[in-house]
């Protein structure tokens, strides 16, 4: 086993459940690394949703709550707040944070708290089989879209933003090393920030929706599909209609956080009672 | 406000404002809620109170939020709780059986109203006693108390900390509209200690290996060094997940619902009066409770004999000590605001050897002493016709 898997991984919850090709290993690796660079495991708080995505704080050894369908946010919120001197970080589907969680997720952004999320956005509910979810492409045929999608994705960044998140980025698991540097930055960001990771399902988005479940093909479709922030800038509408931008997308660092500032309010409270 | 004597406070205090001092007594440092009537004077006091003690008051975007906070600041290490009403109660339902399934101590307030639904909003009711017990999916125990006074309110709320830390478990005030927005005398001991949140050994730690007795010894917290792993899928004592493994998941739920119902005789809390000769017994819980003692009295008064039971906790149901207080009576008469629910848990514990007459009143309104005594009197002259 690699050094950091050897140091990381939970061996008991051991072997991953997840499908041969998914992208949820690279999710893993990248913020184990991030978690090694920044020399933060003991302060860590991992929260897992429901679907395959929520697994991921499963395999880390570090203190894991794995919760309910859509409610990782109010969970992290409890821990943080309880202490918040920890680093909270949210593992969440794109169904299970914009979907059954939407609520608690524009809520968790507009408060600003201190707590890093990462939207696993394969397109569709796995776990369940391949169902359409909140960021289905339109037309897209699912097994509960027969006919094609008939609804609009949801752009799980600009939602953040617009509800609240200082810092927000997009990439996929076809950039690995960029993906672990963002994770880092977002859990170093004091406040809100969200990390959007597209990425491949072979076994259901692949099949379901791209017509091939070959990851090396699934991983150039991403690729394909998006342009560098920066790049964008000088691209027409045009040029740019079904493209995911990736990159750091947004990143306030003046606004207030959360936590930060109502413990100071509780100190205060505190000292003159 | 409020004075001390004899090494106690004594304070006027609404039914919400006795929780809230309580739970500040009992430790609880951390609360999520969301505004609803008639349970808005437990946040709106939390709001104000727990920040003066260091604690945490969170209003969150909805209920559901509100019970996962919580369950989350428990974890966190901080004792916790949180507050609602009616459909607000219901929308906690999921995290009350997330709660059970990973043992997390919590305190869920109920100020009762009517329902179902939108319901009466300002008006009594209690019929969320079933909820209480079997409102989430699945298998799995409770414990509820139910206050019927200030003072009650009180009391049972720092007890309800006490047991929910103790057996690990959601902790129900099954609290009411009236007692909720009642104000009067309440005593605070002025020597009273939070409730202990015992920690486990770290040595061969396994988060849910459990006692001999079904209860895990102690309550871990993140970042204490544990390393834990907190699963609401049925899990192995490791925490592991466990849906492949049948026997293990069996005796787990086995063990989440025995750990209590094994522990029934000790969590008996029943005050009595008048029992000694009484022929007609009124079994009585929360706010009927004030009326029942009345009638009670009223009918000792004209020569009835007349007996008076009051359920502190409702669940886990007190059915052999309630056979053995009501055995030398005739008739048990349950008053309930509700269509009558508990009344069938008492038919069942004293399995058709007496007479058990339900007294429902719905439309949010309190039985009158007059009501109960009247039906006191029903039975009275049925037995000496």
């Amino acid at each position: 086993m690699h050094p950091l898997g050897e140091k990381y991984l939970r061996k008991n919850a051991l072997p991953l459940l997840w499908c041969p090709g998914c992208g949820n290993g690279t999710i893993l690796n990248a913020t184990v690394r991030a978690i090694e660079n920044l020399g933060i495991r003991d302060r860590l708080a991992l929260v897992g949703g429901i679907g395959c995505s929520g697994w991921i704080p499963v395999y880390i050894d570090a203190d894991t709550l794995h919760v309910l369908h859509g409610r990782a946010i109010p969970f992290a919120t409890g821990l943080k707040m309880s202490d918040p001197n920890r680093k909270v970080i949210v593992f969440s589907g794109d169904g299970d944070c914009l979907g059954i969680g939407g609520n608690h997720f524009i809520h968790g952004a507009r408060r600003n708290i201190d707590i890093t999320v990462i939207m696993v956005h394969n397109q569709i509910y796995g776990m369940t089989g391949g169902q359409v979810a909140p960021t289905t492409p339109t037309a897209s045929k699912t097994k509960t879209s027969p006919y094609g999608n008939p609804e609009m994705p949801f752009n799980g960044c600009e939602l953040a933003r617009a509800s609240g998140a200082t810092y927000v980025a997009r990439w996929t698991t076809a950039h690995p090393r960029q993906l672990s540097k963002a994770i880092a930055e977002a859990i170093d960001h004091q406040g809100f920030s969200f990390v959007e990771v597209l990425t491949q399902c072979p076994t259901q988005a692949g099949r379901v929706i791209h017509g091939t479940a070959d990851p090396a093909k699934l991983l150039d479709m991403i690729k394909a599909n998006t342009i560098s922030a920066n790049a964008a800038k000088d691209k027409s509408a045009e040029e740019l209609a079904g493209k995911f931008l990736i990159g750091t997308l947004h990143h306030d660092t003046q606004r207030p956080e959360f936590a930060g500032y109502y413990y100071e309010k509780i100190h205060k409270a505190a000292a003159a009672n | 406000m409020g004075q001390e004597v004899n090494n106690e406070k004594v304070k006027i205090l609404q039914g919400n404002e006795a929780i809230v001092e309580a739970a500040v007594a009992a430790g609880c440092r951390f609360f999520a809620g969301y505004p609803i009537t008639p349970a808005s004077e437990v946040a709106e006091t939390m709001a104000q109170r727990l920040p003066q003690v260091g604690g945490v008051f969170m209003q969150m975007e909805d209920e559901i939020a509100s019970i996962c906070a919580t369950i989350g600041a428990s974890f966190g290490g901080l004792k916790a709780c949180t507050a609602s009403s009616g459909p607000g109660i219901s929308l906690k339902q999921e995290g009350v059986g997330y709660a059970s399934a990973v043992e997390a101590p919590i305190v869920v307030i109920n100020v009762m109203r009517g329902g179902p639904a939108t319901g009466m909003p300002t008006a009594v009711g209690q019929q969320d006693i079933m909820q209480a017990k079997y409102g989430s999916h699945g298998d799995y125990e409770i414990i509820a108390l139910m206050p019927s006074s200030c003072q009650e309110a009180f009391d049972l709320t720092y007890k309800a900390f006490e047991l929910s830390e103790h057996y690990r478990v959601p902790v129900y005030v099954l609290s009411d509209e009236i007692v909720g927005h009642t104000r009067e005398k309440v005593r605070i001991p002025a020597n009273l200690s939070p409730v202990e949140r015992k920690k486990p050994a770290k040595e061969n730690f396994q988060p849910y290996k459990a006692q001999a007795n079904g209860l895990l010894d102690g309550m871990p917290g993140f970042n204490e060094g544990y390393r834990l792993l907190i699963d609401g899928q049925l899990h192995d004592e490791q925490g592991n997940r466990a849906a492949h493994l049948p026997d293990v998941c069996a005796r787990l739920t086995e063990r989440l619902c025995r750990k209590i119902s094994d522990h029934a005789d000790q969590l008996v809390d029943i005050e009595s009066s008048y029992l000694e000769d009484a022929e007609i017994i009124v079994v009585s819980f929360g706010s009927p409770s004030r009326p029942s003692l009345r009638a009670v009295k009223d009918a000792r008064a004209k020569g009835i004999k007349a007996g008076y039971l009051k359920l502190r906790i409702i669940w886990p149901f007190p059915e052999t000590k309630l056979v053995e207080l009501t055995a030398g009576a005739r008739t048990l008469i349950v008053p309930e605001l509700n269509i009558g629910r508990v009344v069938n848990e008492v038919k069942r514990a004293v399995g058709g050897q007496k007479e058990v007459v339900g007294l429902s009143k719905l439309g949010g309104l309190l039985h009158t002493p007059g009501e109960i005594q009247a039906e006191i009197e029903r039975r009275a002259q049925a037995c000496t016709r």
